[in-house]
């Protein structure tokens, strides 16, 4: 239990958590402390003193707020609580002093900085800075670190508060950041001078207050107060980070993080951040359809006409591709089910079992993590397949929870027991009883583990390992749009191959890890001239992401909403306003004129979708046992900078996939 | 060349004395100091193996602290006091006889790599100014006089 201490801030008196630092308790009751250093996400370092308040009864000092725990103050000596002054001229000139400080060696070239605007050191200088200088002497000038393709670094504008050495040693897991030497001499280096090995470095840019890191693809191109933000949603993996995508006319400019506790608190991956240019490159921005052999540019009016001519009277197949939004995935599917067809979003081969929600999603939320004692990962690499949910059980790991995997050994950043890499690992652990006192925690199963055959009944087993556990399921998945179009009834009894089985027509829905085999007339509708495209008979260019409101389910089945931060390029039109244009088009008008009518029969049919931002819970129902084959567990991400059409048109995350992969394979020395 | 096993026990023993691997940091880059002179990379590294933290941070600490040499020194380390009561004693004189004899200045080791010259800020020596510290037991001497400087060099105080 927490003690309950009271504290006078600034005249205002307040119970709060006595292992708070003064620093939170006015943030309790709406007193912002300037900072640097602190971060509520990372360990406390107080090495920058911008937090300085006046502590009466205290030392007669200043003192750090972020490194004072409330119950560390002494009340007055008739029991009277501590009193804390946030606003008091000891406090103004002590935090003077410190910027002029921290303004010392800080070269102040605002100017040609790209932090300007939205910069912690700019802001506070204003408030706590003065006009003039004192110091004569020669400033200091650090050299500049190479970190790699993302970051840009100016280490001369460093103010030495840590954040990005302890954001990559106690978030990210990696030693490569450390800080050297000590007073005017301490630099921020990166050891060995080592670009960093992390797909969260990204977020050390967010956390810098000054412009000594700064995104190097964005480097000069916008001012933040040019900038139009967007609230949305990441589809770069299926964790739904929440995410800001800020536009300068119609281009993406940058992709930048929200908080929220629930899914990504406030990281997210560098395939997330960095992969806007992708959006610029390989666009379809006009329909085309195949004449002798050869894809030329049509209308639209053609490439809709050629594509119902084809659909009629032939047996068509749908497939959902990974980056659909549910209202694409369910209008398809309407429309291909309303044609006597079939369809299919588990493309990858997943034997997800359909209408079992638990089987499918699981019944953990990602916020089960942090209190989980006990974290099983079958058939995953969570460092690849959702870097940021890798983080999450890195801090548990680090508050003490148990991790140990089955599948193939990989790296996780954190110590984890090995149990094996096959599937008689799992059924053995399975088998297990389970001390009373080591019940609960989390089993996480991976995609890999279930995209072969036997693959329900390695999740049989799974779900067994949950109940002998008394623990939590989550199956992680990695595609943004599988776990809405599974919600939304996108599947086929038999799977894949009973989907496509006969099918005259596929129509493929951005579905671009597929091999479509000869023979089937193909249409193809997506953003991105990728291995889809080229496989197509008529391509119906339509929007990325970023440029198109849709709903998206993440991997703990949570619905969330992407909103529209630009337009589509050219021609290109909404996914769900194609498949309605198509649908008249073939006789068959699907009922909806706008996507909220389309939203409103969709939540109709599937109610839980209408729930924005919530889990719902899910019945558990476990699945017939079956013995699995006798083989290793294969993981699901292969490269995971280049995992869908975006990334794969992105010239710099094949900079970092190449980059990455020369890590692993170092060149010999005689090349 | 590895740190020798008395070594590598010690520094285990360290770590379970100080309570816990961190705490034993820098005892441990002090004990190799104290082996060996100073501390390079190859032995920086094995200790930070043997403590099981990260090379980075074991870095980090050796770095901020100036009496800890990540760069060969000399076989005797001669600190000699900067401070306030030592210069009032007349240590200019005693720098200046040193450097002569020595050949070198503060920062420098002897061609023959016998010794190293550091001036330090105050050794809190100053009943015994002009002061200094020498050699890897870091033991204090003074008060120090041009004259006794030769007697220093000769291993006599």
């Amino acid at each position: 239990m927490s003690t309950l201490k009271k504290i006078i801030i600034d005249g205002i008196e307040v119970e709060v958590d006595g292992a708070m630092t003064l620093l939170q308790a006015a943030e309790e009751v709406g007193i912002e402390i300037p900072r640097f250093c602190y971060h509520e996400r990372l360990s406390i370092a107080g090495n920058c003193r911008m937090c300085l308040v006046e502590v009466v009864g205290g030392p007669p000092k200043p003192t750090a707020s972020c490194a004072m725990q409330v119950r560390d103050l002494r009340g007055g000596p008739n029991g009277e609580p501590p009193l804390v002054k946030t606003n008091s001229p000891m406090v103004k000139k002590a935090r003077e002093g410190v910027m002029e400080f921290l303004l010392i060696n800080h070269p102040l070239d605002c100017p040609i900085c790209d932090q300007g605007g939205e910069c912690d050191l700019q802001d506070q200088a204003m408030a706590y800075g003065v006009d003039f200088s004192r110091y004569r002497e020669p400033k200091r000038a650090s050299e500049n670190l190479d970190l790699g393709p993302l970051v840009a670094t100016q280490m001369t504008r460093c103010i030495s508060c840590t954040r990005c050495v302890r954001f990559t040693t106690e978030v990210a897991g990696i030693t490569q950041m450390g800080q050297t030497g000590r007073g005017e001499d301490s630099e921020i280096t990166s050891y060995l001078n080592q670009t960093l090995d992390s797909n969260l470095q990204g977020n050390i840019i967010d956390l810098c207050p000054v412009g000594a890191l700064t995104s190097k693809p964005y480097a000069f191109t916008a001012r933040p107060w040019e900038l139009t933000k967007t609230e949305s949603i990441d589809v770069m993996d299926a964790l739904g980070s929440n995410i800001r995508i800020d536009t300068k006319g119609r281009e993406v400019m940058r992709i930048l993080p929200r908080n929220h506790d629930g899914v990504n608190e406030e990281w997210i991956s560098d395939k997330s951040r960095f992969v806007w240019d992708g959006l610029r490159r390989q666009r379809l921005d006009v329909p085309y359809v195949r004449e002798n052999g050869k894809l030329r540019k049509a209308s639209w009016a053609e490439a809709l006409a050629t594509a119902a001519a084809a659909m009629k009277g032939r047996k068509v197949a749908g497939l959902v591709g990974d980056l659909a939004p549910v209202e694409a995935a369910w209008s398809l599917k309407l429309l291909v089910e309303g044609l006597g067809g079939r369809i299919e979003c588990r493309t990858d081969g997943a034997r997800l079992p359909a209408g079992n929600r638990s089987a499918y999603v699981g019944t953990a939320a990602i916020e089960d993590i942090d209190t989980a004692k006990r974290i099983v990962l079958i058939g995953t690499d969570p460092r690849n397949e959702a870097p940021v949910l890798n983080a999450r059980i890195r801090k548990a790991w680090a508050q003490g929870a148990e991790v140990s995997l089955i599948g193939k050994p990989v790296d996780l950043t954190y110590d984890h027991a090995h149990l094996g890499t096959d599937r008689a690992a799992l059924v053995s652990l399975a088998a297990q009883p389970v001390d009373e006192a080591r019940r609960g925690g989390i089993v996480i199963v991976g995609q890999g583990a279930l995209t072969e055959a036997d693959g329900e009944a390695v999740l049989a087993h799974a779900m067994k390992l949950t109940e002998a556990m008394g623990a939590k399921l989550l199956v992680l998945h990695t595609a943004a749009a599988r776990v809405g179009a599974m919600d939304a009834g996108c599947v086929t009894e038999g799977g894949m191959p009973a989907a496509i089985e006969g099918a005259e027509v596929i129509f493929n829905l951005g579905a671009d890890e597929v091999e479509i085999a000869p023979g089937a007339i193909v249409i193809y509708q997506g953003s991105h001239g990728d291995r889809g495209a080229h496989r197509a008979d008529v391509i119906l260019p339509a929007a990325a992401w970023t440029e198109e409101a849709g709903l998206f389910v993440n991997t703990e089945g949570r619905p969330q909403l992407a909103f529209r931060a630009g337009f589509p390029p050219g021609e290109a039109k909404e996914n769900w306003a194609i498949l309605r244009a198509l649908s008249a088009e073939l006789g068959q008008t699907l009922p909806w004129d706008t996507l909220p009518a389309l939203r409103r029969k969709l939540v109709e049919a599937v109610p839980h979708l209408g729930r924005i931002d919530r889990v719902a819970a899910n019945d558990w129902q476990p699945l017939p046992l079956r013995d699995p084959a006798r083989a290793d567990f294969r993981l699901a991400v292969r490269d995971f900078y280049l995992t869908n059409p975006i990334a794969r048109a992105s010239a710099l995350m094949g900079e970092v996939s190449a980059l990455a992969a020369a890590r692993r394979h170092p060149p010999l020395a005689a090349e | 060349m590895s740190l020798s096993p008395d070594l590598l026990t010690r520094i285990r023993q360290a770590a379970h004395d100080h309570g816990g691997p961190r705490a034993a940091m820098l005892e441990a880059l002090r004990m190799i100091q104290h082996d060996h002179g100073w501390v390079c990379d190859a032995h920086l590294a094995e200790a930070a193996a043997t403590l099981g933290v990260h090379r980075a941070e074991m870095e980090a600490l050796a770095g901020f602290y100036s009496l800890i040499f990540r760069h060969p020194v000399g076989r005797t380390v001669i600190l000699l006091c900067d401070g306030a009561s030592c210069w009032l004693n007349g240590a200019d004189a005693v720098r200046d006889e040193l450097q002569r004899r020595l050949g070198i200045g503060f920062g420098q080791t002897t061609a023959d790599g016998e010794y190293t010259l550091i001036n330090v800020a105050c050794l809190g020596g100053c009943d015994r100014a002009p002061a200094a510290v020498v050699g890897r037991d870091r033991r204090l001497i003074g008060p120090l006089s041009p004259e006794g400087v030769a007697k220093l060099l000769e291993g006599g105080l």
